[in-house]
């Protein structure tokens, strides 16, 4: 196993001063796993005690034939000081089990490959520590997607769902070339669509989202955060924020949200998404009062 | 991609652990709506005695001749299980109108960060109006 370790934590601490302000539920959350859990000093003893952490592994294979019944394996992984899911996970594989499959890239939390269900929850592999879970440590795919192999789902759906709000920056105006200037944001602009912008696309929060489980016509708490940042972003042009707003006021889009709260509870990049499908929905409906 | 396995909704949501505050608030809100929507057809039948009674239809209620109004609701309000009912309905009421409110300031944007606290505060008044309404409910019913 790896023995370089970052800390994920680190950078979505609440000193964040970007996150100043009302406490978000984001902030709030991080708060209490921060107050309640990681107890450097048990870590570091039950790494000198050379204890194991048992993580139970959700296992599908297609291709082999007496794996296509799903089934837990086991795996007792010796535990490091901060060690994650996702290194256990990796441990497992490199020294247990070279066929166990999951996706995961960049081990800090950047590249949104790694979202696993971890005792009943969706989360970052790379950015949850075991010490702050429960033994044994239930690691699953995504619910709500179809699994390809092991913990890989199927993420083409998601991806379609993203896509489908048109994420790029789109300007009518957008000047020639040849006297191509810069485009400038005001800093409250930034700041207003700054949470949006730190989506990792990982599918935490679809995943999470009863009402996407039931509609999949859904676009979905990630897709429609997106649209929430160009939408925001003073730099379109207002014809281009109608035809986001269009988009997104469709049957199955904003309308769609009920207000559950869970893709803001997941996700890993404390995103408050509930907060920007509401706003979108209050622009969408600002859009449509007539007086008359 | 060969094959790939579909776990279905059943077997995802039972896999589910973690409910938190906004989506319990989310069942709950589901099903005392229904809950309300049944007790208004409940509640439509009662009343269509009135029409009988407006036919003069009568009925027998504890030796008396009563209209068939006056017969079905002094009948039903005499049962203890009605009575019961009634608490659960005024619960089923108060918790919906309580979470509308609370849903309405979340589809405004205020009090976002809340969300869970104005849930919670939700059962907790539901709970004490619900209690508070028993004497009221049960005053004089037959056990
Ligand atoms: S909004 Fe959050 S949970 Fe959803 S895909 Fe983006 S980073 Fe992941
Ligand atoms: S490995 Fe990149 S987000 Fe976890």
């Amino acid at each position: 196993m790896s023995t370089q370790q970052q800390e994920p934590e680190s950078q979505e601490s609440p000193q964040d001063p970007e996150m100043k302000g009302t406490e978000s539920p984001q902030q709030r959350r991080l708060k209490e796993k921060e107050e309640g859990m990681v107890d450097e000093h048990a870590e570091e003893e039950a790494e000198a005690a050379g204890e194991t952490v048992h993580i139970k592994v959700f296992r599908y294979d297609p291709e082999v034939a007496d794996k296509q019944e799903p089934r837990f394996d086991d795996f007792h992984v010796p535990f490091e000081k901060g060690m994650t899911v996702l290194d256990a996970v990796m441990y497992a594989r490199d020294e247990f089990d070279s066929s166990l499959t999951f996706r995961h890239s960049c081990r800090q939390a950047v590249c949104g490959s790694d979202a696993f269900f971890v005792n009943g929850s969706q989360m970052l592999g790379c950015k949850t520590q075991l010490s702050e879970l429960e033994q044994p440590v239930r690691i699953e795919p995504l619910p709500h997607q179809e699994v390809v192999k092991d913990l890989v789902v199927d993420m083409d759906h998601f991806y379609d769902q993203m896509h489908a709000v048109e994420p790029y920056f789109q300007d009518e105006d957008t000047p020639a070339a040849s006297d191509l200037e810069e485009q400038r944001q005001s800093p409250e602009n930034r700041e207003k669509i700054k949470m949006s912008s730190r989506c990792i696309w990982c599918g935490a929060c679809m995943s999470s989202c009863n009402i996407a489980a039931g509609d999949n016509e859904y676009l979905g708490p990630a897709a429609i955060n997106k649209a929430y940042k160009f939408a925001m972003d003073d730099r379109e042009s207002e014809e281009i924020k109608e035809h986001r707003l269009r988009i997104l006021e469709q049957e199955h889009g904003v309308w769609r949200c009920q207000t559950q709260f869970s893709c803001t509870e997941v996700c890993p990049k404390d995103i408050p998404l509930t907060e920007h499908i509401q706003e979108l929905k209050r622009e969408a409906v600002k859009k449509n009062l007539k007086f008359w | 991609m060969s094959q790939s396995y579909n776990r279905g909704l059943i077997e995802d949501f039972g896999r589910w652990k973690e409910f938190s505050a906004g989506m319990w608030a989310w069942i709950f809100h589901k099903f005392t709506g229904w809950m309300l929507i049944g007790y208004l057809f409940t509640h439509i039948a009662v009343l269509s005695s009135a029409i009988a009674a407006a036919d003069g239809q009568t009925m027998m209620l504890a030796g008396e001749q009563v209209d068939a109004y006056t017969g079905t609701l002094q009948g039903l309000e005499s049962l203890f299980i009605v009575r019961v009912l009634e608490v659960g309905l005024l619960a089923v009421a108060v918790f919906h109108i309580l979470n509308g409110i609370r849903l309405l300031m979340v589809d405004l944007g205020v009090g976002l960060t809340a969300q869970d606290k104005s849930f919670y505060a939700s059962l907790v008044l539901t709970g004490v109006i619900t209690v508070a309404s028993v004497p009221t409910f049960m005053a004089g019913v037959g056990l």
